[in-house]
């Protein structure tokens, strides 16, 4: 921990944005643009089976036919949609069954990320899916898995080699035409993560996966699907970087979760896209659509991020509470500095009866940024004894940022019970200054006091991911006060 | 000499609160300064400790040789200077133990040494717990959150212990205190002392000066040390009150 703290400051010192290089892979590309050959170009590089083409053009038939959302309290020039290049594929030479064989420029560029699919790894017992550029490399630990039956592949190899999993439910949860993103997303993605954990079976490591986006002028379009079936449990992680650019890139994620009876997921994410330069100047724009659905009786989705990158933020990880006794639960805490925009928060849908669904979403804006919280609790006329608890709190850093908090509830069953609460605060003078009596510079001060503001929801995901975010806490509000 | 205050001004939003105050402190001694509320005790307090809330208008304060205005407040800290605060600030989520590893870390980086290991720390905590006689577990909790006023000021001689800084000053660490926490406050006190270190104890009352025994005391009055003395002074004021000190100041 000391070292950490140690190294901690040095970043602070040195860095503002330390995953910002790009790698020299060789790459396969579509051409630029967006059409429906472009989507038979994707659909066939990746060698799909027919049904997978049909799901993604009647997507693409369908974004058409849609219009960006304006709703969100976001602004952005215009995207120009047909110049992007929607698929980028690191060049295959043949087919990879070793470590020593993946290309030793990736493999440096995972060191660079601090992920290496190596000993290290195995060590700390996680399981890697590593996705750049829309392709995902290397799958480590499947053979452990496999043992237990537990399928934990790249998306491209789930659609080859389990196409029943993979119809029965892509787009099961979000449905090609959802939104304008997830529309564009079901047409186009590229890779992603699948994850299915049969009947019993508790998984017995955290699975993770690492999303990167390298190539200039690609948006990067993942698809996460995730199976746990009755009375399984799965502990989901996932860690996203991108490197500098001067322009904006789009990303499009969908992932979707389903958990069967008494299945519990625990899908944690921490978001560190690049954000743009202090100017405001390029960063992601990061549209994503995530949402699962408890399917079973008992069932429970857990969805934590920690969300501190990307110029603009559109996301809202929601859970279907369908069967009886479920619960659904929301943990969040989004930093904005300089001039990047959030707009996020959760949706949960009360069905069932006795669901149960709790919102703690932790907002700290910086610099001239702005900062969202929306949220729509939907309690249905059937879902008797349905309960939600939100909190929702706003730290605020200066006085050019704003907070906003967007609460929707609807509540159409008498015997819910629904509780909102929302505070709004600053860090004090009088809290620097006691810091600073004891020898704590502003700067370490103002992570210190975030990092107890935000502790709620940093306890909620696995250590490794809760030390990272804490580093990434404190690096992204650097010279945030004053 | 530790600490030398000379003719200090000081006022806030135009009104001088310090009107020219005269203080010198040695290595190894305990001063008292007392006098009513309102009289610019805990200005001078913060004016040590760096607070930006005061305008300076004239005089110095040297402290180890060094003008203690052209220090930050962190800077002041690492230094050896420590206030415990008459009212101790909430800092909801943040332990109590990564609280004082990242002043005392701060602090140890100030004067050029690695961080503190981890082993140590937790040693170190419970030494200076015991040695201040907190019975309860404050280490594992945010800091003087949902703490009582004694716990707050029992928290400070704990954060002070830990520190060990050369000179402290505890602005009205005694105001608000059952016997039993006063007790433990003074215990920390005299337990902390050495020759090598110094204390400003600011006080209301002269109850705290039953159990801890001041080398001088000092009398603030209406912006200036108006009087000095030994232990007696405490004894006197106790007696007399403050109204008499008028009639000093008109002399």
């Amino acid at each position: 921990m000391e070292k950490e703290s140690n190294s901690l400051l040095k970043e602070i010192t040195q860095s503002e944005y330390k995953y910002g290089f790009t790698s020299d892979i060789e790459m396969v590309m579509a051409p630029i643009g967006l059409s429906e050959d472009t989507v038979r170009f994707i659909s066939q590089k990746k060698n799909e089976p027919e049904f997978m083409l049909e799901f993604r053009l009647k997507a693409y038939r369908n974004w058409l036919t849609m219009t960006e959302p304006t709703w969100a309290h976001i602004s952005h020039p215009p995207i120009d949609y047909q110049n992007i290049y929607y698929y980028a594929a690191p060049k295959k030479k043949k087919q990879l069954s070793s470590i020593e064989e993946v290309d030793p420029e990736l493999i440096e560029t995972f060191n660079k990320l601090g992920i290496s699919l190596e000993e290290q790894k195995i060590l700390s017992g996680v399981a890697v899916d590593a996705v750049i550029d829309s392709v995902s490399v290397k799958t480590t630990f499947s053979d452990t898995l496999s043992k237990k039956g537990i399928i934990f592949c790249s998306m491209s190899e789930a659609v080859q080699n389990h196409p029943d999993l993979v119809k029965q439910y892509l787009g099961s949860v979000v449905p090609p035409d959802d939104n304008y993103f997830a529309a564009l997303n079901s047409a186009v993605f590229s890779d992603g993560s699948f994850c299915y954990i049969p009947k019993g079976v508790r998984c017995p490591i955290e699975l993770s996966t690492y999303f990167r986006i390298n190539t200039a002028n690609t948006g990067q379009f993942e698809r996460t699907l995730i199976i746990a079936d009755e009375d399984a449990y799965v502990n989901y992680m996932e860690g996203c970087t991108a490197p500098m650019r001067d322009e904006n890139q789009l990303h499009a994620a969908i992932v979707e979760i389903v958990a069967m009876k008494d299945a519990s997921v625990k899908y944690s994410t921490v978001q560190n896209w690049y954000p743009g330069n202090k100017k405001g100047e390029g960063g992601i724009y990061n549209f994503v659509t995530k949402r699962g659905i408890c399917k079973g009786n008992g069932a429970k989705i857990s969805w934590t991020q920690v969300e501190t990158g990307s110029a603009i933020t559109w996301k809202y990880p929601s859970v279907i509470l369908l069967g009886d006794n479920t619960i659904g639960e929301f943990y969040s805490v989004a930093v904005t500095n300089n001039y990047q925009q959030a707009d996020t928060g959760t949706k949960m849908i009360h069905i069932g009866k006795n669901t149960r669904s709790t919102i703690v979403s932790k907002g700290i804006s910086g610099g001239k940024s702005n900062n969202s919280y929306r949220g729509l609790v939907k309690i249905i006329k059937r879902a008797d004894n349905a309960r939600n608890h939100s909190q929702c709190d706003s730290l605020l850093l200066g006085d050019k940022c704003g907070a906003h908090t967007y609460p929707y509830i609807k509540v159409e069953n008498k015997t819910s019970i629904v509780e909102h609460e929302a505070t709004t605060s600053k860090i004090s003078e009088d809290q620097l200054f006691y810091c600073n009596q004891r020898g704590i510079s502003t700067e370490d001060a103002v992570g210190l006091i975030v990092n107890g503001y935000a502790k709620e929801v940093l306890k909620q995901l696995p250590m490794e991911f809760a030390i990272e975010a804490q580093k990434l806490l404190q690096i992204s509000l650097e010279g945030s006060v004053g | 000499m530790m600490l030398s205050i000379k003719n200090l001004k000081v006022s806030i939003n135009g009104k001088e609160i310090l009107k020219g105050v005269n203080l010198e402190v040695n290595a190894g001694e305990v001063h008292a300064i007392m006098g009513p509320n309102g009289n610019g005790k805990s200005t001078l307090a913060n004016v040590i400790a760096g607070s930006s809330a005061y305008d300076i208008t004239e005089g110095e304060i040297i402290y180890k040789g060094k003008n203690l205005f052209d220090l930050s407040v962190e800077e002041r800290a690492c230094e050896g200077i420590f206030l415990s605060f008459q009212y101790p600030v909430e800092i909801p989520g943040v332990s109590m133990t990564n609280f004082m590893k990242a002043a005392m870390n701060a602090q140890r980086k100030y004067h050029g040494r690695d961080p503190i290991p981890a082993q140590e720390l937790l040693a170190k905590v419970e030494q200076k717990r015991q040695l201040v006689e907190i019975t309860e577990k404050m280490s594992g909790r945010s800091v003087n959150e949902g703490y009582s006023g004694g716990e707050k000021k029992k928290n400070e001689i704990f954060q002070m212990a830990l520190l060990e800084p050369s000179l402290a000053i505890l602005d009205e660490t005694d105001s608000g205190l059952d016997i039993d926490a006063l007790r433990v406050v003074a215990n920390g006190v005299n337990k902390l002392k050495t020759k090598e270190n110094a204390f400003i104890l600011i006080t209301h009352y002269q109850r705290l000066l039953d159990y801890i025994v001041p080398d001088f005391v000092h009398v603030l009055y209406e912006g200036r040390i108006v009087k000095s003395g030994g232990r007696e002074l405490a004894q006197e004021l106790e007696e007399k009150g403050y109204e008499w000190l008028k009639d000093v100041v008109v002399k």
